[in-house]
Parts: C-alpha cells; sequence; structure tokens
C-alpha cells in the first residue's frame, strides 16, 4: 500500500466517523483532531477502522502517533510492512 | 405528539412508518417528527392495530396531540380532536409516554458503509442513506453513483426525507429550557478535584489487552461512578413537578454529546449503575454515532433522571453545568490534567480531573452534594469494582 492509498484511506475513514468535515482541508502536518473538530469517541472509532480495514491493532499508547497525517502515513507504512508486530 | 423535553412545545409530524391496519408491538418505531432538536423516531409501547392516523404528514400539532388510534391496546388513549390550545396542556398519550424498552446497542462494526462523496450527496439531497439497501461497491458499500441512482426513483417520492438538524433552533431550544432552569430552579455548585493516577492506571491495562473495539475511553469510568454514587444520594436522581421531588427508582443518566457545528443532547443511557463498563461504551459509542446522524428515539429524550456531561480532552479544566428540568442535577467532568498533587506528604504530579455538580436547592443543599461528590471520588480509586 503506498502512502497516498493509506492517506486516502484516512480520509475516507474520517469522513465516514465525521460526515461533515471538508476533507479538503487536511494539510499533513495539522492536528486531525482540531481540523475535523474529532473528539476522543471519534478517535477511538477511527483507531476502530484502521483496524477493521488494514488489520493493524493499534495500541492506546501510541494514539499519539496518529495525530496528525503525516505521522500516521508513516506508522501505518511501517506497521504494514512489519505486520506480524502489529496485527492483533 | 410526545414531549421530548422541557422545552418542547410543538412538532412536525414528518413520515409515518405505519398505516391502518398494520400491527405494531411494543418497542416499534411508528412515525418520525421533526423537532427543534433534529428528527426524532417516535416508539410506540403498546401492542395492537393501527385504526387510524390522525395527524397527516406536514402538520405542527402542539405536544399531547394524538397522533394515531391504536385498536386493542389496554389503556389506550382515545383519539382527541386536534384543537391546539387545549390539546396542548393534556398529557401526552399513554402509547408514547409509558417506560420505554432499552435501546439496542450496536458496535461499530455495523456501521453503513458509504463513500464520503456518496454521504455528502445524500446529504445535499436530504437524503437518509441508509434508505438504499445495497450498495454497488466494495462489501456492499454505497457509492456516490447509487445515491444519484436512489434519488432519481420512485422511492424517493414515496417517502419524504427527514429534514436536516436546523442549529438556529436547536440555539432557541437550548436557550429556552436553559433560561427557564435558571429562571425556575435555584442552583447551588460544587466542585471537587479527584485524583485519576489509579482510574487511567487501571484503564491502560485493561484497553492494552483488548482489540480497539473493546476498548473503554476514561469517560465510561466518569459515567458509571456518577451512576453508582446516586444510589448513595437518591435526592439527585429523579424530577421536580408539580412542586415537589419525585425520585426515580432507576438511574437513567443523560449523557451530553455535543453535535458538530454546534448544538447539544442529551439522551439516556438507561439503567447506567447496573451496565458493564464494556456496556456502557457500547451504549456512548451508540448513542453518540445516532445523535450526529439525527436518528434518536423519543424515548431516549424523555427517559433521563440526571444528566452528566465530560468535556474531554480536548474541552475546558471544568464545566459548571445547568439543570435541565424537571431533572435536580447535572453532574460534570472537565478535562484531565497533570498537576502537581499532595500524596503521603509528599508532592507528586497526578493526572487530575475536576468533578462538578449543579443541584436544585428545593431538594437537596450542599451537604448531600458534598456527600456525592466524595462517593464520586472514591469510587474512582477502585476502578475495577465499577
Amino acid at each position: 500500500m503506498t502512502d497516498a492509498e493509506i492517506r486516502a484511506l484516512i480520509l475516507e475513514l474520517i469522513g465516514e466517523i465525521a460526515p461533515e468535515a471538508d476533507l479538503a482541508l487536511a494539510r499533513d502536518q495539522d492536528d486531525l483532531r482540531e481540523v475535523f473538530d474529532l473528539d476522543s469517541m471519534d478517535f477511538a472509532n477511527l483507531v476502530v477502522a484502521i483496524h477493521d480495514r488494514l488489520g493493524v491493532n493499534i495500541p492506546e499508547a501510541h494514539y499519539n502517533q496518529l495525530f496528525t497525517l503525516e505521522c500516521a502515513i508513516a506508522y501505518l507504512h511501517d506497521a504494514l510492512t512489519q505486520p506480524k508486530q502489529n496485527d492483533g | 405528539m410526545p414531549a421530548l423535553g422541557a422545552d418542547m412545545e410543538a412538532g412536525t409530524l414528518v413520515e409515518w412508518l405505519v398505516k391502518p391496519g398494520d400491527r405494531v408491538k411494543s418497542g416499534d418505531v411508528v412515525a418520525v417528527v421533526e423537532t427543534q432538536k433534529g428528527a426524532i423516531e417516535v416508539e410506540i409501547f403498546l401492542e395492537g392495530v393501527v385504526s387510524n392516523i390522525l395527524v397527516p404528514v406536514g402538520a405542527r400539532v402542539p405536544v399531547g396531540t394524538v397522533l394515531a388510534q391504536i385498536d386493542g391496546a389496554p389503556g389506550a388513549a382515545p383519539p382527541l380532536p386536534l384543537e391546539p390550545a387545549a390539546a396542548a396542556l393534556k398529557p401526552a398519550p399513554q402509547i408514547l409516554a409509558q417506560a420505554p424498552p432499552m435501546p439496542a446497542i450496536t458496535a461499530p462494526s455495523s456501521r453503513l458503509k458509504i463513500t464520503p462523496a456518496a454521504r455528502r450527496r445524500a446529504t445535499a439531497l436530504s437524503l437518509d442513506p441508509t434508505m438504499i439497501v445495497k450498495g454497488t461497491g466494495v462489501e456492499g458499500s454505497i457509492r456516490l453513483a447509487d445515491v444519484e441512482t436512489y434519488a432519481s426513483g420512485a422511492k424517493l417520492a414515496q417517502r419524504p426525507a427527514k429534514k436536516g438538524l436546523d442549529l438556529s433552533q436547536m440555539r432557541q431550544a437550548i436557550a429556552a429550557a436553559m433560561s427557564r432552569s435558571k429562571r425556575e430552579i435555584p442552583h447551588y455548585y460544587l466542585t471537587e478535584t479527584v485524583d485519576l493516577n489509579a482510574a487511567l492506571t487501571w484503564i491502560e491495562r485493561f484497553n492494552a489487552e483488548k482489540t480497539p473495539v473493546e476498548r473503554i475511553l476514561p469517560a465510561v469510568l466518569f459515567l458509571k461512578a456518577a451512576a453508582l454514587a446516586l444510589r448513595e444520594q437518591p435526592q439527585l436522581n429523579g424530577a421536580y413537578e408539580n412542586g415537589a421531588f419525585i425520585p426515580s427508582s432507576s438511574i437513567h443518566v443523560g449523557w451530553a454529546i455535543s453535535l458538530r457545528g454546534g448544538g447539544l443532547i442529551a439522551p439516556a443511557i438507561r439503567d447506567a449503575d447496573k451496565k458493564s463498563l464494556a456496556e456502557l461504551m457500547g451504549a456512548m459509542r451508540d448513542l453518540v454515532e445516532r445523535a450526529r446522524r439525527g436518528n434518536l428515539r423519543s424515548s431516549e429524550l424523555t427517559s433521563p433522571t440526571v444528566t452528566v456531561t465530560s468535556v474531554g480532552d480536548r474541552g475546558a479544566e471544568s464545566v459548571t453545568g445547568i439543570i435541565y428540568p424537571p431533572q435536580v442535577a447535572i453532574i460534570g467532568f472537565g478535562r484531565v490534567v497533570t498537576r502537581p498533587w499532595v500524596v503521603d506528604g509528599r508532592i507528586e504530579t497526578r493526572p487530575l480531573v475536576t468533578v462538578s455538580l449543579a443541584a436544585d436547592h428545593r431538594v437537596t443543599d450542599g451537604h448531600i452534594g458534598g456527600l456525592y461528590l466524595a462517593a464520586v471520588g472514591r469510587l474512582l480509586q477502585e476502578p475495577d469494582k465499577l
């Protein structure tokens, strides 16, 4: 999965969780929670959705590595290339 | 027309989901009404056969107006003439006011699969995408083309779409309810700072062993502690009506949910004190999703016996609530902050939360309120017992 595909998937999932979100506002360095007004339940649902779609089980201690698109893409890129460490 | 809150005076019937001759049973959703809080699904709590639809689609009628007649329903109210002034003073018909069933809890895996573009198009068309039975995308997901196809078909014309949430109307509804509250209820306010070290450590261990969908948020512990503490101080749980406090034997927590773009709604999590933490997380997840989608049920807005609000990790450090009539208390949890805290005579850094209580002085005083907040704090020190 390319970084562009990961980016598109993250935005697609955010679009499902927060349908009102204007996904065009997404810039890679911005805090997703601020840009899309995601609360803690939304963020938990994003982690669930990533697990459902990619099989990546993100530990709670790593949530802060998903706060920006740039970090989330890098995290998922690594996780997908090392599936045994993250698959859960 | 059920009263879906202290501030509601009338509602518009936007859709009938039954017709004369249909058999209905307790828990069935029979109609959709538009209120200042958005579209609400109206449930029925008796069994029988719909014999007469009394209010047509599009009609705006006062609270208390009989919407339909059910034959074979013991105790069902007889049809009333549509006289707005008189009807507004009558209590809601029995078929709409009885104790409602527990709302269904759904996991996020049952979430509607729809692309963002399709969802936006559906919103623009005032189309409920759940009406599209099956999409043509991956795993049956709904694509933009499915929405366009459906919108151009005959089905859309047959079923009137729900009106979108009018935030200005909701703001008016909130203002009306809160003005009434501040005018009629002599509030008193208390706060307590609670050390969350034990609670957050416990959650960290609990969640580490779970898959994402099984994990819980700190707000779940707040909710359970607030509900259990009400068992110790039942004078904070119930309604003040007709000059007297009516305690509730059940603890149905109105969980405050902020809506995107503004607005607030507090549907009930029934019997919150009896639910497991996993069940509470499921109930919260379900309510948040449906509240923001506009799919709450009438019973969820009429049954709270107390309100709890948690501002989450992006909120303020403390929140001082305004009681939602006819309830007599609202409990607030601020943002968790890390601060110096004295533990066994030494200063340590600890995660802290400010818990607040706004309560009705006609029913309790600060002594009861203080005992309640102390109980919440004590319960949060033993999260494994929640």
